[in-house]
């Protein structure tokens, strides 16, 4: 295992200076994430045209991993639509569960989470903000249908 | 190993050191520096060797057979928990209940001590700073009986006072609960003066001694508490098994916790007539082996002597202390002026959990996280923090390696 592996540049630097913080107001939808474990706190806020996520932000607190993942999602899955980011969820979650999984060349900056899968105990650290926007989004999917 | 206990200048860490066998190994090609004791301590040779001896030669269950396996068994048990009682002063071996841990011994008396006697209104008071194991059972016979759970306040410091845990009692005060020392802050309470306060308001004290057992000596007779709680594997014993040492005239008026076969003198349908204290509260086949091991780390730690103990820890914990506050942007968390043994911490810019990463490929093993505590970690308004704990065994070399390991953190986030 090896730590420049995990703490790569781009992890470093969406850690000190996340991309796209902060809150939508007013937004179609939002989620918490929680991770009583490390005490990681998420607040996804997002805005919907139709199908396509338009835009979203996030808040909170937590590790380097955590916050890195949150802004990396953040930057990958505005602007494209529910099915597109579902397959980039697939492809991360490869990437940070299994080992010897080959990174998908589509996933950009996104690659740079695959160090995390040397890091068991930190996987959940990446993948909350992910479960946070599914959240987010399966939410938002019950309200417009009751629209 | 003689067995007088040497004084304190002759106390050899080193020679310590290589009784644990574990510590010699290494972790991601680094030599294990090991300090997270607070959450479980290492055992020596001597505690491993007599457990594997139990288990190769004496093996039985106890106080059932007559054959002579079954006698050996029950000599050993029986022999642990004269050693248990001796090593906290308890007046009588009916006051040593062994239990999976402090955990469970905080369990039964609040369900078979508090759950009968508590009534609407009534109230437990607890401090600010305990383990989640000396809240969660409060809470549940609160929610039984409609009684009340408080907290004394602690200052900015990590420091519970006497005074402010007199200002708390009430009328309604049945019982109070306290660590003897922090798991997570490492402040030292001051325990006798609260059995005093305590009892001249009419409550029941149990003291939480999970923390403080490894590291001081600890005299009942003289702490004056109701109950005591404590576990074998944070003093270099096994894991699943504790104490609980009650006063006799308590036990005796409580109804058994758990049912089932030791606990009994005669059973029909019709009517149970219960044993005699300890075994009423020892239902069902005990931990043995893990007994045994507990004696035998109590015999280990009375070799090198609790007293010369308490004074390496401090001497360490003082020099820690020192070299940590230089560390740029470290904040040490808890800074009570009588602490035992653990150092919380955070570091500017960089997340505990993140640091425990980086710590570990160092080979350095500390806790990361809220430390069952997360009452405390809400006070300080931290998610979380990093926790090193010392032992018995725990070097200069080991501080001077985390040292280092968290220079390794700050060049990674620089």
């Amino acid at each position: 295992m090896d730590l420049k592996d995990l703490y790569r540049e781009v992890i470093l630097d969406h850690n000190k200076n996340p991309r796209l913080f902060g809150k939508l107001e007013p937004a179609d939808s939002a989620a918490d994430g929680h991770n009583p474990l490390c005490g990681d706190q998420l607040h996804i806020t997002v805005r919907l045209d139709g199908d396509r996520l338009s835009d979203l932000r996030f808040e909170g607190k937590g590790c380097a991993i955590s916050v890195a993942s949150a802004s990396l999602m953040c930057e990958a899955v505005k602007g494209k639509k529910r099915d597109e980011i579902a397959h980039i969820f697939h492809e991360v979650h490869d990437v940070l569960t299994h080992h010897d999984a080959p990174v998908p060349e589509d996933l950009g900056k996104l690659a740079a989470l695959s160090g995390v899968r040397d890091f068991p105990v930190r996987v959940k650290c990446a993948s909350l903000c992910w479960h946070t926007l599914n959240a987010a989004l399966e939410h938002s999917a019950t309200t417009v249908k009751t629209e | 190993m003689s067995a007088q206990p040497k004084s304190v200048g002759a106390y050899d860490v080193e020679r310590v050191w290589h009784d644990f066998p574990i510590l010699a190994r290494q972790v991601h090609g680094k030599p294990l520096v090991f300090l997270d004791s607070a959450a479980s301590s290492q055992r020596p040779r001597a505690v491993i060797e007599a457990v594997d001896a139990y288990e190769k030669l004496h093996h039985a269950n106890v106080h059932r057979g007559v054959h002579q396996l079954s006698q050996e068994a029950t000599a050993m048990f029986e022999h642990a928990r004269e050693r248990v009682r001796g090593f906290v002063n308890a007046a009588s071996t009916r006051e040593v209940i062994f239990t999976r841990g402090t955990t469970e011994s905080i369990n039964l008396v609040a369900q078979s001590y508090a759950r009968p006697r508590l009534r609407p209104g009534d109230e437990i008071l607890l401090t600010a700073l305990e383990h989640h194991a000396n809240i969660v059972p409060w809470q549940l016979v609160a929610e039984q009986t409609g009684a009340i759970v408080r907290a004394v306040p602690m200052d900015r410091r990590g420091v519970v006072s006497i005074d402010d845990v007199a200002a708390n009692i009430t009328q309604r005060t049945r019982i109070i609960a306290c660590a003897q020392v922090s798991n997570a802050l490492g402040t030292v309470l001051p325990v006798r003066e609260i059995a005093r306060l305590a009892h001249a308001n009419g409550a029941v004290l149990l003291v939480d001694g999970a923390q403080a057992v490894p590291h001081q000596r600890v005299d009942l007779a003289e702490l004056g508490c109701d109950f005591y709680a404590f576990s074998a594997h944070k003093m270099y014993g096994p894991t699943g098994i504790g104490v609980l040492v009650g006063r006799e005239e308590l036990l005796e008026a409580m109804p058994p916790w758990q049912g089932g076969g030791d606990m009994i003198l005669t059973v029909s349908f019709a009517k149970t007539t219960y044993n005699e204290l300890p075994f009423k509260f020892e239902a069902g086949t005990p931990n043995i082996s893990g007994a045994v091991g507990m004696a035998a780390a109590i015999d280990y730690i009375d070799s090198l002597g609790i007293d010369n103990i308490h004074a390496h820890e401090r001497r360490l914990l003082a020099a820690a202390t020192q070299k940590l506050t230089r560390v740029p942007g470290l904040n040490i968390v808890g800074t009570a002026p009588d602490k035992a043994a653990v150092i919380s911490f955070t570091l500017e810019g960089i997340h505990p959990h993140d640091l425990g990463t980086i710590l570990d490929a160092e080979g350095v093993a500390v806790r990361t996280g809220h430390h069952c505590a997360m009452p405390v970690m809400e006070f300080f308004g931290v998610p979380a923090t990093a926790r090193a704990s010392l032992a018995c065994y725990s070097r200069d070399s080991d501080i001077d390696a985390l040292i280092r390991a968290l220079d390794k953190a700050r060049e990674v986030f620089s």
